[in-house]
């Protein structure tokens, strides 16, 4: 029953880390390795505003969100957009983002490096027990659960049933399409991209209330939101938030019942099987 | 852009460019082979020559010319990034480490080429039918996913997580079974350029619609080549392992290795068998500066290479070689008519190379 509410829990912040991908990769097609890094650096910047104010971590959100989202804007006008407009095919796209996303994502771990240095960080805050069905779960956790779930709700509404989410799904079905209808593609991308930043630095700082951190690790988080955009499929918000629930279910069953250093493990066999099934993931469309 | 008639047309020009030129060997490939089987005796030249230090350097040169070549077999014609070089590498050295005191040396290298193939088979049947974004990712992770399995594995075993590799072997000997290896690579590659598997992947690499509807198993082709290639790559840690004495799951799985062999290989340029090389040599040389003035900066400056190559030579050095070779010999020949661009634009690169060919002939 542990396992069950554990991986929900997990899951649900998972969700958000993984949506903030979504609209990196499913609107703006940038697939953008460098994801993790923006995931561990608003982590970090999390614990820096906790220690620094011992005010609530979740009121760092709002330092953090906005500082992201002007960062990622700057990153994709500056950096990627002339790849876009370079690029011939999405094929060539693809080969070229991900080596600058690579490059950008190293750069920011020396940076990180630099700054936080080379410890693990963690912070205890509201770490008293909570009880659920008899089991004690840390209130930290489902605190941060809610406030995922919340940004998640909040996002899913905004693009589902407001006109510029119409615009930003719009994009994500046919780029070319889409400028035909006039809309402004280019900033719509940028738009996405700097959303999905900030939804991934969102997700980092809500993380870092109840996972331990380091410079590191950021390559596995993108690995993670990875798989599970590819799991529910790409372009399609229901699917990403169902494939992070299971993700989450599967590592901590894993984690408890056989090895806690097999989590990622864990999400690649899930990676695999998807590939082998069905490669365009739960909820995506099938290629034409 | 391209309807599906005119990338028919394509094709065809580029069968009948294949056909004029023959597969047999002509006069200026046997040429090239000369010119490389003098280089690579040259080479081979370097320990009775240079010791300590700059043997080292050599090591590392002929180590990396491997793995960035054996990483330009699949990569370059696919376009497909493979950061897997770690993992299979890993696995070659574990083998070797493991094995050691088991079976013969040459039994394990061989061992170590097959349980790479074997796990290479398995990762391209999974992830190079469906689209190449899911094979990088995939092989990003590959490295990291093998070293949690080996850790559990001898967790759960219950030996040392840290194997030592004794076999007695001097410098120069390490240095000329890399050099061998590299060479094998080099006319392996050759080889596979020239033959029908070499043809499809070019067609592949140029437009995979058009090399379907051409009757390629573009799933079969693209998967036997990445067999070869991280055949070669676990041969290699096969090869290193001895060198480095003791093996253990952080050093022989660093994902930091795939990396380098990327930026080397993109660096020379991945339009040409013998781009890597041209890439190995000064980035070896640039990181060996680096390592030593600025060892905690490394991520950061090896970031700051992905980025310059992307931005300032997409095309590699080759690249800059090609352009300024082609912009002298095209002058005077522009102004080709519209279909003429279509072509060009989709079956470009391979009717080049052919066309100098033909030229050489």
């Amino acid at each position: 029953m542990d396992i069950v509410i554990i991986g929900l829990l997990l899951g649900g912040t998972y969700a958000l880390m993984a949506m903030g991908l979504q609209l990196q990769y499913g609107v703006a097609r940038i697939m953008n390795l460098a994801n993790g890094e923006i995931l561990i650096a608003g982590a970090f910047s999390t614990f820096w505003f906790y220690a620094g104010t011992k005010a609530s971590p979740l009121l760092a959100l709002f330092l953090v969100v906005p500082v992201a989202f002007l960062l990622n804007w700057a990153i994709y006008r500056v950096l990627l957009y002339p790849l876009v407009r370079r690029a011939k095919s999405q094929g060539k796209l693809e080969v070229d983002s991900i080596l600058a996303t690579f490059g950008l994502s190293f750069i920011s771990v020396g940076v990180m490096l630099a700054i936080f240095g080379g410890e693990y960080l963690d912070y205890s805050y509201l770490s008293q027990p909570i009880f659920i069905f008899g089991e004690r779960y840390g209130l930290n956790r489902i605190v941060a659960f809610l406030a995922s779930a919340a940004l998640c709700v909040s996002l899913y509404v905004w693009l589902h049933r407001t006109r510029a989410g119409l615009v930003l799904r719009a994009v994500s079905v046919n780029p070319s399409a889409s400028g035909l209808v006039a809309i402004n593609v280019v900033r719509t991308s940028a738009l996405a991209f700097a959303l999905g930043g900030a939804v991934t630095a969102a997700g980092g700082g809500l993380l870092s209330m109840f996972l331990t951190f380091d410079v590191s690790l950021g390559v596995v988080f993108t690995l993670k939101a990875l798989i599970i955009v590819i799991l529910g499929g790409v372009g399609d918000i229901r699917g990403t938030i169902v494939a992070a629930f299971i993700l989450g279910l599967a590592e901590t069953a894993v984690a408890t019942l056989i090895d806690p250093g097999l989590t990622l493990a864990a999400a690649y066999i899930l990676f695999m099987i998807v590939l082998l099934v069905r490669p365009e993931g739960l909820f995506g469309r099938r290629a034409a | 852009m391209s309807t599906i008639e005119q990338r028919g047309w394509a094709v065809v020009d580029g069968i009948a460019n294949a056909f004029r030129s023959g597969f047999s060997v002509s006069a200026g490939e046997r040429r090239t082979l000369l010119v490389s089987a003098l280089i690579f005796i040259a080479a081979g030249l370097v320990p009775l020559i240079f010791g300590g230090y700059a043997l080292q350097l050599a090591i590392s040169i002929v180590m990396y010319a491997g793995f960035a070549t054996s990483w330009l077999l699949f990569s370059g014609p696919t376009n497909y990034i493979a950061l897997s070089t770690a993992a299979f590498f890993g696995i070659g050295m574990y083998i070797t480490a493991g094995g050691i005191d088991l079976l013969p040396y040459p039994v394990l290298i061989l061992a170590s080429g097959v349980a790479g193939a074997a796990m290479a088979a398995v990762m391209g049947l999974a992830t190079l039918r469906v689209s190449g974004v899911y094979f990088v990712i995939f092989s990003l992770g590959l490295a990291e996913l093998v070293r949690q399995f080996m850790t559990w594995g001898q967790h759960v075993l219950g030996t040392m997580s840290g194997l030592y590799v004794t076999i007695d072997r001097s410098e120069p000997m390490y240095f000329w079974q890399l050099l061998l290896l590299a060479a094998v690579i080099y006319l392996v590659g050759w080889r596979i350029g020239r033959s029908r598997l070499g043809f499809a992947l070019r067609i592949i690499g140029n437009d995979e619609l058009v090399a379907v509807h051409c009757g390629i198993n573009t799933a079969r082709a693209k998967v036997v080549l990445f067999i070869i290639s991280s055949a070669f790559a676990s041969i290699e840690g096969a090869i290193v392992a001895p060198r480095w004495g003791y093996v253990e799951p952080g050093v022989a799985f660093n994902p930091f290795l795939s990396f380098q062999v990327v930026i080397m290989a993109l660096l020379g340029g991945t339009q040409r068998l013998w781009g890597p090389l041209l890439g190995v040599i000064p980035f070896v040389l640039l990181w060996e500066l680096i390592a030593i003035n600025f060892p905690s900066q490394t991520t950061l400056l090896l970031g700051v290479c992905f980025l310059l190559i992307v931005y300032v030579i997409p095309n590699g050095i080759t690249g800059l070689v090609e352009d300024a070779w082609s912009r002298r010999a095209t002058i005077g020949k522009s102004g080709s008519g519209p279909v003429q661009r279509v072509i060009d634009a989709s079956v470009g690169p391979l009717r080049q190379l052919l066309r100098r060919k033909n030229g050489n002939a």
